[in-house]
């Protein structure tokens, strides 16, 4: 069952052209899209076009597209164990101060051969980029290996993604991918990236937000939890001896 | 069918849960035990994190003793006066349980903690219930053999601050059974358990009250403590999961019913030997999960 999944249309809004001949049409309404996310999660669409200032050369290199999608930023404390005693404990911690609580990228052909590492950083494209500002600690020498395990913890959680070609072009102009967003996302303003890519350089790129919304019982809960702790608890009792005197007594009545 | 907790922000199978929360209410129908103790650690094993299953599980005995609770007041069977010097001592104890959780999670310790604290727990309930159960199928043919004098003077009689309980007929200082609520209150507050196991061998043995009123009374203050930690771990910890401890409050009460029936019609001794093999076992099972190597040695937690 997946629910809930919203085509996010890109009004086709001229973005003013590059120097390049090539644009990447990513323009967008004023207004943010929603995008609303039941607990199954959900899935976003996107698609987009190639702008063309003149006739499509056939001698030119290929043409190749990024498309990211990017989460809120949170810190995070990354705390690895250790084996103490006959048992294993969190020894070390350090705080990732930037890590992007959601991160996809889709792209027509493998990544790693895509672009450049100079191009990658510029346009702070991948995992090594995005999850960013590892703490320094005095005696923990090897910080950077709890930076990669935000990346791996993430990617099994399904909440980092690397997915070379899952972008998919028709006629050479018209793009489209699709994202699938886990049950357990934070709630923010996403942002969707658009790298147009030709001899391992970004030729052209865009942006657009997108701002993502739980909806339902679950984030009702949530949100009640978080602003009004108090309130929560007090309903959370109340709700735990209604049920449980309601479902005694529907025995008792049963019995009889 | 997947349902998503929105406190414990994981998707879990709604009825393996329905089947914990009726399964641990089976139990508890069987022997009359609260279950709390088994409870948490099956949370744990489903993927539940430590700190909600642990809060949640609160919520969740504060639900199941309310029904409890009126079969015993109906009864008579509650000591108020003695129920509220428990419960004061269990207030604090239960705001000190609080911190410990709050100090504990913060140094990235609360989950190795509370399984450490489960696995003595586990373990020595589990041994005490073997050793108990074996006692009993070999001395079946005595009937008599199971009733133990109840002592009516112990050390506690010689405290000051005596204090008269008319409804346990006991003239007994209320310094012990503060402090045993007191313990009892940091443990609903960092295992998500009721305390029962502790409660009611020290009531009975300890202070000398009759057993007729011990369960009455302490589930009178399991009832008000879970509450009042429920209410404090959602303002200071923000982990407990009312939808969590609703499906288990659900299947708990639905598997009380059966468990009352199912454990007239079995032989007890049995019964209770089997119950031990599977505290032990679920004790085996966290002492494993301490000492085996993790497969990610990493972990992360929000800042």
């Amino acid at each position: 069952m997946n629910a809930g999944w919203l085509a996010v249309l890109l009004a086709l809004l001229a973005v003013t052209p590059l120097a390049a001949q090539e644009t990447v049409v990513t323009g967008i309404s004023k207004d943010n899209i929603a995008l609303t996310a039941d607990f199954n999660g959900s899935e976003i669409f996107i698609f987009g076009a190639i702008r063309r200032e003149g006739p499509a050369q056939p001698d030119a290199a290929p043409l190749d597209i990024i498309i990211t999608i990017k989460g809120p930023t949170r810190g995070v404390t990354v705390r690895r164990k250790d084996r103490r005693f006959g048992v294993w404990v969190n020894t070390d911690a350090v705080r990732v101060r930037e890590a992007p609580t959601f991160y996809s990228i889709a792209t027509t052909s493998p990544l790693d051969s895509l672009l450049t590492e100079t191009e990658l950083l510029r346009y702070q494209i991948g995992m090594n980029q995005a999850v960013r500002r590892v703490g320094g600690h005095p005696t923990i020498t090897d910080t950077s290996s709890f930076g990669e395990a935000v990346v791996r913890i993430r990617e099994k959680e399904g909440l980092y993604s690397v997915r070379d070609g899952a972008v998919s072009v028709a006629e050479d102009t018209l793009f489209q991918a699709r994202f699938e967003l886990p049950a357990n996302l934070t709630e923010g303003i996403y942002t969707a990236e658009f790298f147009l890519v030709r001899n391992h350089e970004v030729i052209s790129s865009g942006a657009t937000d997108i701002v993502v919304e739980k909806t339902g019982l679950e984030r009702w809960m949530f949100n009640l939890s978080r602003n009004e702790p108090l309130t929560y608890g007090i309903l959370s009792v109340l709700l735990a001896l209604a049920a449980g005197w309601l479902a005694a007594a529907t025995f008792r009545l049963l019995k009889r | 069918m997947q349902i998503y907790l929105p406190i414990a922000e994981v998707s879990v199978d709604g009825l393996l849960l329905f089947g914990i929360g009726s399964m641990v209410g089976l139990l508890s129908g069987m022997f009359g035990v609260g279950g709390g103790f088994i409870l948490t650690p099956l949370l744990f094993f489903i993927g539940i994190p430590p700190a909600v299953a642990v809060a949640s599980a609160a919520n969740q005995i504060a639900g199941s003793s309310f029904s409890a609770f009126l079969a015993h007041m109906r009864k008579k069977t509650v000591d108020f006066r003695m129920g509220v010097v428990l419960l004061a001592g269990g207030f604090i104890g239960s705001a000190v349980g609080v911190q410990i959780f709050t100090i504990l999670r913060r140094n990235g310790q609360f989950e190795l903690t509370v399984s450490l604290l489960y696995v003595v727990m586990l373990g020595t309930i589990g041994a005490l219930m073997l050793i108990e159960g074996m006692r009993a199928l070999r001395r079946r043919n005595d009937p008599n053999a199971l009733l133990v004098p109840r002592k009516r003077h112990t050390w506690a009689h010689g405290l000051p601050l005596k204090v008269r309980f008319r409804t346990s007929q006991l003239y007994v200082s209320a310094i012990p059974p503060f402090v045993i609520g007191a313990l009892v209150g940091v443990l609903a507050a960092v295992m998500g358990v009721g305390g029962g196991f502790i409660m009611v061998p020290a009531m009975i043995y300890l202070i000398g009250m009759p057993t007729k009123v011990v369960i009455g009374t302490s589930v009178f203050q399991f009832l008000f403590v879970t509450a009042f930690t429920t209410i404090l771990h959602s303002v200071q910890s923000q982990t407990v999961d009312a939808l969590l401890a609703l499906i288990l409050l659900i299947g708990g009460v639905i598997g009380a019913q059966i468990g009352v029936v199912v454990g007239n019609r079995l032989r007890a001794e049995q019964l209770r030997i089997l119950l031990a093999l599977l505290v032990l076992g679920v004790c085996l099972k966290l002492f494993a999960d301490l000492v085996i190597k993790p497969a990610e040695l990493y972990s992360l937690a929000a800042s």
